[in-house]
């Protein structure tokens, strides 16, 4: 035997490296392909029960839309386990839920509170999914939120389903492949208030913009300016102001001899009910401008928020998700059941959270399975009626429901407490369509 | 010229608000010597009680009509408010002024909150340090914003200003401008006006009263106060009650300008900390003027001039305005040497 060492050439160098690349990688190659398959995070496949979870503002100044949003999540969820009228199960098309739970789960829930805090939304949901298992989770209603969860749902590879947010960023440039969004969008509503804003009041306006100063207010702001200048407007200055303001009387002040004769208010909640307030105190309803009467726009109502309001809304446009006055069959159905069970009707909050809970269900009824990835492919391009806005696509290059469109008006003359939006025009989803790369941004992987 | 007589208008009665607040802010130091961050609570109870007010005012007589239902199937109830059904037409005035009006029931209720809040928590902080007292006024503070929360909800309830003063009126008329260049809600005007009687009112109280007097000696000097024998205790815990009635006032006849909300009163309390400050702690005249001074300056960085030069000022002026005063003089405007200071 000799004790000399041969010196390792380069092919018995290439082999031993070959071979040991393999050895190390073998088990990788199995771990990752079984975990693709069968193993996901909060997998409930030995559970008898599935959990959601439902994030809605609990406490903060969205605390009445955010109990609303959860009063139609635990409906949602008595609908899928079998119990009370089944609501939009009845008119939902294509329909895989049979009322036996999810993947003949029965379906359990957990709850938090956003607070309507970024930071308290993703605490709160990461609790949900590290302590409570949740499979999906949900919740509204501000768009800094959603994108802010949208972003955990992609790093811990668990959907969020999210309820009311209105900005371009969510499904466009901060889109995420784990992250979906039913309710409309800032352009959307642009597009769909143009044309009746155009026969209403004309081509040759001037507007003047009091904005929200954080991501929903801007992009509401870019896509309204650009419809008006679309029309032939001219925009006459675009005032930031801070969330929160309160007393919006400073920024009101200037714009009533700035020659502007609309005024665009890109508030939403407390803003909009006292910057409205306050625009229609200092008279500007009753203001003649350039020949014309001045007008108020708010481009994105709730009835929750006009309720804030009061009588100043009367006559003034906006648009809105989904009103419960539709006579459509799956509008009739979801709000017989929630009147029934609650003795009001639902707001759009309520339905868009309603809507994406039965989404989501049907989806991993379809896929067979709640492995993230595949109930993801299921959603995507997933087209659907019966449930209160027509036929809707969820497309699937932004995670974007793309369905009609309601522009209203505040009742002049409503006949309950409720009845405070009037619907002016049904503009067809096909109106409101966009090109997804003109917000940009990426989905990210199936995988994560 | 026009812009700016507005801005001057609306620094006015923001300005009012701010002062009212800061009144009772002051009034309470000045004499407990206790840093009350309840106070916004006080001001957005005061508000609640106008929306109390409407409510019981306006209780409904429900009548169920078997031959029409709602959208969800249930038979639908037509509301009227018992007052009209009682009263008539003289009902519905009531309810149409039920803002003013609801002053008589927030002051009895003001009086109460204030004396409890004073004798059954506050008295136990005089002596403790101002850390504990901010704590456990501010504790208070949120304790009353959830209590309100509870019962009236998160959203706003609007309130509305009596039909003869809702809408706006042309003050350019009045000041030589052209017609319509300065229009101005009615509302706000008789804030103003409302402010600068309770703060008139507040002043002669203290001034030309033996009463006030007392007080007046109390916070010069409440040990040798104490020694003629007079119970300077008991004076100051009405002083605290008159201070809540005050800060309830002017959330009273905010509503109609600001719809109220359990958050309302967190809004205003830094400000108005803010103009106790600037004002010189304990200094009554101090914290109107600043009140006054604070608001005109607010509205002037807003204006879209001020904005192009300085863009975001709106949002900073007063902490800005805060530091400066502070920097240039450390107790004030109107300050008195050794409040605060050891």
């Amino acid at each position: 035997m000799s004790i000399i060492r041969r010196p390792m050439n380069r092919r018995s160098l290439l082999k031993a490296g070959a071979a040991s690349g393999l050895v190390l990688a073998t088990p990788t190659i199995i771990s990752r392909s079984a975990w693709a398959e069968t193993n996901f995070r909060n997998d409930p496949t030995n559970s008898k029960t599935v959990t959601f979870g439902f994030n809605v503002p609990q406490t903060g100044a969205y605390a009445d839309e955010g109990a609303d949003e959860l009063r139609a999540y635990q409906l949602a969820v008595k609908h899928l386990n079998g119990e009370g009228d089944g609501g939009m199960l009845s008119t939902m098309k294509p329909l895989s839920l049979n009322g036996n739970g999810v993947l003949g789960k029965k379906v359990d829930y957990v709850t938090g509170d956003t607070q309507t805090k970024s930071d308290a939304a993703r605490a709160s949901a990461k609790r949900m999914i590290e302590k409570d298992g949740v499979v999906m989770w949900s919740g509204g209603s501000s768009s800094g939120v959603a994108i802010a969860q949208q972003s955990l749902a992609q790093e811990m590879g668990v959907v969020f389903m999210c309820g009311l947010t209105h900005s371009n960023d969510t499904t466009g440039k901060d889109k995420r492949r784990y992250g979906f969004r039913h309710f409309f969008n800032a352009y959307m509503s642009g597009a769909a208030l143009g044309p009746v804003l155009d026969k209403e009041m004309g081509k040759d306006r001037r507007a003047y913009h009091l904005t929200a100063d954080y991501t929903w207010g801007w992009t509401q702001e870019e896509s309204i300016a650009n419809t008006t200048e679309g029309l032939g407007w001219e925009t006459v200055n675009k005032v930031r102001t801070p969330l929160g303001a309160g007393d919006f009387s400073q920024y009101i002040a200037p714009v009533l001899n700035s020659g502007a004769d609309v005024l665009i208010l890109n508030h939403y909640g407390k803003d909009m009910i006292n910057s409205l307030t306050q625009a229609v105190q200092f008279g500007l309803r009753d203001k003649l401008v350039n020949g014309k009467n001045f007008e108020i726009i708010v481009p994105l109502y709730s009835r929750l928020m006009a309720q804030g309001a009061g009588e100043n809304i009367k006559g003034i446009y906006g648009t809105t998700n989904w009103n419960w006055s539709l006579q459509d069959e799956g509008s009739k159905a979801f709000v017989k059941s929630f009147g029934q069970e609650y003795g009001f009707p639902p707001s759009q909050a309520a339905h868009t959270c309603y809507v994406q809970t039965l989404l989501y269900a049907d989806a991993c009824e379809r896929a067979g399975t709640f492995n993230p990835a595949e109930v993801i492919k299921a959603l995507e391009d997933h087209q659907f009626d019966g449930m209160g806005n027509g036929p809707t696509l969820y497309r699937g290059s932004d995670h974007q429901c793309f369905k009609d469109v309601l522009v209203v008006k505040g009742n002049e003359n409503a006949t309950s407490q409720f009845d405070l939006l009037e619907v002016v025009e049904v503009t067809p989803a096909s109106q409101v369509t966009y090109d997804p790369e003109i917000f940009g941004g990426e989905l990210g992987p199936y995988k994560v | 010229m026009d812009a700016i007589v507005l801005q001057i208008l609306n620094g006015l009665d923001k300005g009012g608000a701010y002062a009212l607040i800061a009144l009772g802010l002051t009034l309470i130091f000045g004499t407990l010597g206790v840093v009350n961050f309840a106070h916004g609570a006080l001001f957005m109870l005061g508000a609640f009680c106008a929306v109390a007010f409407n409510k019981l005012i306006g209780l409904e007589q429900v009548v169920v009509d078997p031959t029409k239902t709602t959208a969800w199937g249930t038979p639908l109830e037509t509301r009227v408010p018992y007052i009209e059904v009682w009263l008539g037409d003289t009902g519905t005035t009531m309810l149409n002024y039920s803002v003013p009006l609801s002053i008589a029931f927030a002051i009895p209720v003001m009086l109460l909150a204030g004396y409890v809040m004073e004798r059954g928590l506050i008295r136990h902080f005089y002596k403790r340090p101002h850390a504990e007292q901010i704590l456990v006024t501010f504790g208070l503070a949120i304790v009353l914003q959830e209590i309100i929360k509870t019962y009236f909800g998160a959203n706003p309830i609007p309130q509305s200003a009596p039909d003869m003063v809702r809408g706006a009126m042309d003050l350019g008329v009045m000041l030589g401008f052209d017609p319509g260049t300065v229009v101005y809600p009615q509302w706000r005007i008789v804030y103003l006006f409302f402010s600068l009687s309770v703060i008139g009112g507040v002043f002669a109280f203290l001034q030309f009263t033996t009463f006030g007097m007392v007080v007046r000696a109390g916070m010069a000097d409440r040990e040798t106060v104490g020694l003629l024998g007079i119970n300077i205790e008991r004076r100051f815990t009405l002083v605290f009650a008159v201070a809540a009635v005050v800060a309830g006032l002017a959330g009273v006849m905010y509503t109609p300008i600001l719809p109220p909300d359990y958050h309302m009163g967190m809004d205003f309390l830094v400000l108005s900390f803010v103009v106790v400050v600037v004002g010189g702690m304990g200094s009554l005249p101090g914290a109107v003027s600043a009140g006054f001074l604070l608001g005109i300056l607010q509205s002037f960085a807003s204006m879209n001039e001020v904005k192009t030069i300085l863009p975001g000022i709106d949002q900073i002026i007063i902490y800005l305005v805060a530091v400066i005063i502070l920097l240039v003089r450390p107790r004030g405007l109107m300050g008195r040497k050794g409040v605060m200071e050891t």
